[in-house]
């Protein structure tokens, strides 16, 4: 069963006096459970497509549905509320609170997920515990490698209970030992919890790792691979 | 946990922080420390108007209350005074003769106000007679005994015991002069008034005025406090509405309007601080939303809504104002009350000041309800001053903010 549906979708940046047409009609469906990487050069439109299908950002034209819901349609604050719900994040940088410990972080958010207090400290230590890192939950992010830092990334992306993760490039910044370390608890996360990722990279190690390979450049599907 | 972010946040940079903190402080330091200043000095300058020159509250008939002429007189006295000892606030009265009249010495003359007074009497009003400073309160002189202020001795070239000699006019109209003997010489911290007002006994007031003992120009009066005032005048003025009763700030408005300039000149004061102040909050926050523009994208993008973000920098502005700004006020209260109980003194420039009737040893003096407005304009200032940062927070497209540049 398809949970995306992305049909006909354009992004045109405005911004400059060349409108940059960084998603160019794109059609595409995402079954439950995949685990999937949007790979392509840099600025082939994969931040642009991830922030579009998160509802981060509005597309010029074209549609995407996510399960009975058609997100372009949602009002700002309605796409707020969806994205609390059922969409977990990782981003390249800048995923954490500074001014908060490891497990305050994943506990953050589901404050504003309105979970009660003994649930968020129950389930935010069980996250940590998943991705590996429970001894370092009363850290602060500056006292964490950056693998580290994304595998609380990856906690805090889990905390709603999502069915699907959006990752941006989330091991651009580290090295392979990390990168080797997150993708494997990703994986983890997709076979055992059913998860559906779909990250974008442009590293080859990465890639090997995806079952679904889609390659865009220029804001186009270029290829779209299945691997078992 | 909204509360935890933004106080953990205020000292990710503890130095720029404490700047504006201190910046508060010192302002709204000063401003309370300067305003309860201010507020003890009118104060203090009001209680010995009211208790040295002018009394509780005063019956004159209507007629003297406007020209101060000698022919105005009201008569009844004894009677009077007894329907005021019938309210238990009052606990004196004293009648008096108040006359415009020559003081002349060997040397010079000059005009002044004279109050022909039951020396007993007049010390229950008012406390002149605690600020003679030579000589005694009627006393030491058997015949004619007379008080004037020091500013007058000087300006009559005369001493305790020296002859004057005052001109008046009697109840038909002939200009009569008696010679008097200064029995003390006083000092008010007013010295215009010093060198304008001379007491002498009703009685000898009365031989040589011709007047008889039931009469008076002006009645003072006291009473148990400052509350009860307005409770005795409205009681005298529904028994005797022919005459004119006033308690003293219906009598010296002057006073009372010093009261009201007090305050209002302390509300602009601190209004114009914290304006001040609040453009420095401003700034600051908005380096703030700056420096944070990926953080606050990656909250909006992880689902924080607009309103908790607005809160969230909406809260850390108020902590920041409020504790620079509490810290203020409670250092300037804490200063008002040291130096409420030691004083500040402002002798070196005191000559001028005491002409004008101000004393030299200020006792700052501070008023509950006037703080409590202060610490809410501080509030009210870190309200203002977030909404513009927290707007602009607001308006972060998260799908930029978070981009990696
Ligand atoms: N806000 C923007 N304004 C104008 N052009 C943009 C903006 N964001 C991205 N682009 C352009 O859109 C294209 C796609 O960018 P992006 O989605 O970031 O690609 P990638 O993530 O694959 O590097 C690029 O040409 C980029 O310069
Ligand atoms: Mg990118």
């Amino acid at each position: 069963m398809a949970i995306i549906q992305i049909k006909q979708l354009k992004k045109i940046y405005n911004s400059t006096q060349v409108p940059v047409h960084a998603i160019n009609g794109i059609d595409l469906s995402i079954e439950e459970g995949e685990f999937t990487a949007i790979v392509g050069p840099s600025g082939s439109g994969k931040t642009t497509f991830l922030n579009l299908l998160g509802g981060l950002d509005n597309p010029t034209s074209g549609t995407i549905t996510i399960g009975d819901e058609e997100i372009t349609k949602l009002t700002p604050n309605q796409r707020i509320k969806f994205r609390l719900k059922n969409i977990g994040f990782i981003f390249q940088a800048y995923n954490l609170i500074p001014v908060l410990t490891a497990k305050e972080n994943v506990e953050f958010i589901m404050e504003l997920q309105k979970k009660s207090k003994t649930d968020r400290t129950k389930r935010s230590m069980e996250l940590l515990k998943a991705v590996g890192i429970e001894e370092k939950a009363n850290h602060f992010p500056r006292q964490l490698s950056g693998g580290q830092q994304q595998r609380i990334a990856v906690a805090r992306a889990l905390a709603s209970r999502p069915k699907y993760i959006l990752a941006d490039e989330p091991t651009a910044n580290l090295d392979s030992t990390s990168t080797e370390n997150l993708l494997n608890i990703m994986e983890n996360l997709n076979r055992e919890e059913n998860i559906t990722f779909i990250f974008s990279t442009h590293d080859a190690r990465v890639v090997k790792k995806a079952r679904r390979v889609i390659t865009i450049e220029d804001g186009k599907i270029l290829s779209d691979e299945r691997k078992n | 946990m909204i509360l935890t972010v933004s106080w953990r946040n205020i000292w990710r940079n503890p130095t720029r922080s404490l700047i504006v903190m201190g910046a508060l402080l010192v302002g709204m330091f000063s401003g309370v420390f300067t305003s309860t200043f201010m507020n003890g000095w009118m104060k203090q300058r009001i209680r010995d108007g009211v208790e040295t020159e002018v009394s509780h509250l005063r019956i004159q008939s209507p007629e003297f209350k406007k020209s101060g002429d000698f022919e105005d007189f009201f008569t009844d006295i004894s009677k009077l005074e007894s329907d005021l000892f019938q309210n238990p606030n009052v606990n004196g009265v004293s009648p008096r003769l108040s006359i415009q009249t020559m003081i002349a010495s060997a040397e010079t003359a000059t005009g002044v106000q004279l109050f022909g007074v039951d020396p007993d009497k007049e010390s229950q009003v008012i406390n002149i007679s605690e600020k003679v400073i030579e000589g005694k309160w009627f006393e030491g002189v058997k015949r004619n005994p007379i008080i004037i202020g020091q500013k007058l001795a000087e300006k009559l070239k005369v001493k305790l015991r020296s002859k004057v000699v005052i001109t008046i006019q009697d109840k038909d109209g002939n200009i009569v002069s008696a010679a008097f003997r200064i029995a003390g010489i006083y000092k008010t911290i007013n010295t215009t008034f010093d060198e304008m007002n001379v007491w002498a006994k009703l009685s000898d007031i009365q031989n040589l005025t011709l007047l008889h003992s039931d009469v008076a120009h002006e009645i003072l009066v006291h009473t148990n406090n400052y509350e009860t005032i307005n409770e005795v005048v409205d009681d005298m003025s529904a028994k005797h509405p022919e005459l004119s009763t006033l308690s003293w700030q219906k009598f010296s408005p002057e006073f009372a309007v010093l009261t009201e300039m007090g305050n209002m000149y302390l509300y602009i004061f601190v209004i114009i601080i914290l304006l001040a102040l609040g453009f420095g909050i401003v700034n600051t926050m908005l380096m703030v939303v700056l420096e944070r523009i990926h953080e606050l994208g990656m909250l909006m993008a992880v689902g924080m809504n607009k309103r908790r973000v607005f809160s969230m920098i909406m809260i850390e502005t108020l902590i920041l104002s409020v504790i620079g700004g509490f810290a203020g006020i409670i250092c300037g209260i804490w200063a008002t009350d040291y130096f409420g109980d030691k004083g500040i003194d402002l002798s070196i420039w005191s000559e001028g000041l005491e002409e004008w009737g101000y004393s030299a040893i200020i006792y700052p003096e501070y008023d509950w309800t006037v703080m409590i407005i202060i610490a809410f304009l501080v509030v009210l200032t870190g309200i203002i001053a977030a909404i513009y940062p927290s707007y602009r927070a607001l308006k972060l497209a998260p799908a930029e903010a978070i981009r990696v540049i």
